[in-house]
């Protein structure tokens, strides 16, 4: 993209950038601040293990518990930390339902902050400086942006995220899958549907990303 | 704390790149910064308030001009100095010894 990218191709990345980072981590080392395996183990729990099949298995048991969605609804976090799912940034977690009327998006506008034990670390869009202008000033081209045009009687609710809240979206249960197991019904479930800039895949739709 | 970071609402961003293919991180460096960052949290010498400061104060025609993980990079150098366990001397000393080694 020639204008309005803000650095975000890093196929060229400054070798300066990279340099500073090592001055950093041997230093850290160096002083005994930081252990080397342990920022090892990070980047593989948040590249690899926690990410938003967490949160499509909460969807899921909500879709087919009704008990379950009442006590996500009402208590996020802690109907969330039944399924195993805790820790940093989703202490407090608010779950928003999306009906046939009410469609909830979630922003952060200030930085980027985001369920991480539900959705992992967030994708590159939701973090850069389009999506966070404009989630909160035209949502309905925003979703147009990612290919989703919703009924104009669907009332959209934006919501901010804060450094303490973060929230996650229960989207609706597409038709046709009545008879679907958890399982299946949690391969439906998207990461955008999540946050709010998508829908959940229909059965037949191909596997959920 | 208004500034550059605070871009709810404003217009000229263009539209959203909401590529579903985009790695969770695009270099070895960002993964270093990601894991320094959240491991140097666990010393307990800050709190999250203080790291989102440290990051906003950037200047803001450099914060809108770099990417995510730079600005976490500023953050964690500026909290790291500030609290005196990487002064920003050292850092640039440890940079240029290891710009020698590896020209």
């Amino acid at each position: 993209m020639p204008s309005g990218d803000h650095g975000h191709d890093h196929s060229d990345v400054p070798s300066d950038l990279a340099l500073r980072v090592k001055a950093l981590e041997s230093l850290l080392v160096e002083k005994g601040l930081v252990d080397p395996a342990a920022l090892d183990v990070l980047i593989d729990t948040y590249e690899t293990k926690v990410g938003p099949r967490n949160g499509a298995k909460v969807v899921a048991r909500a879709w087919s518990d009704p008990a379950y969605k009442m006590r996500l609804l009402s208590a996020g976090g802690k109907a969330i930390a039944e399924l195993g799912f805790k820790g940093r940034q989703g202490e407090d977690m608010v779950v928003l339902e999306n009906t046939d009327t009410t469609h909830n998006m979630v922003v952060c506008t200030l930085c980027s902050c985001y369920p991480w034990p539900v959705l992992g670390l967030p994708p590159v869009w939701y973090k850069a400086a389009p999506y966070r202008a404009r989630a909160v000033r035209d949502p309905r081209g925003v979703l147009k942006d990612f290919g989703v045009t919703l009924p104009e009687n669907v009332e959209i609710r934006v919501w901010d995220s804060t450094a303490e809240l973060r929230y996650l979206v229960l989207p609706q249960r597409p038709p046709g899958t009545e008879a679907m197991s958890e399982e299946n019904l949690a391969a439906l479930v998207t990461r955008d549907s999540m946050i709010g800039t998508g829908l959940a895949k229909t059965p037949g739709q191909g596997e959920a990303t | 704390m208004n500034g550059a970071h605070d871009l709810g609402g404003m217009d000229g961003f263009g539209p959203v790149d909401p590529d579903p293919n985009q790695p969770v991180f695009h270099a070895e460096w960002e993964r270093r910064v990601f894991a320094m960052t959240v491991a140097s949290g666990f010393l307990g010498r800050w709190n999250i308030d203080m790291s989102r400061y440290a990051r906003e104060s950037m200047d803001p025609a450099e914060y809108l001009a770099t990417s995510y993980y730079e600005h976490w990079l500023h953050g964690l150098e500026t909290l790291l100095d500030e609290q005196g366990l990487v002064t920003r001397e050292e850092l640039a000393a440890r940079k240029a010894e290891l710009s020698r080694e590896t020209p």
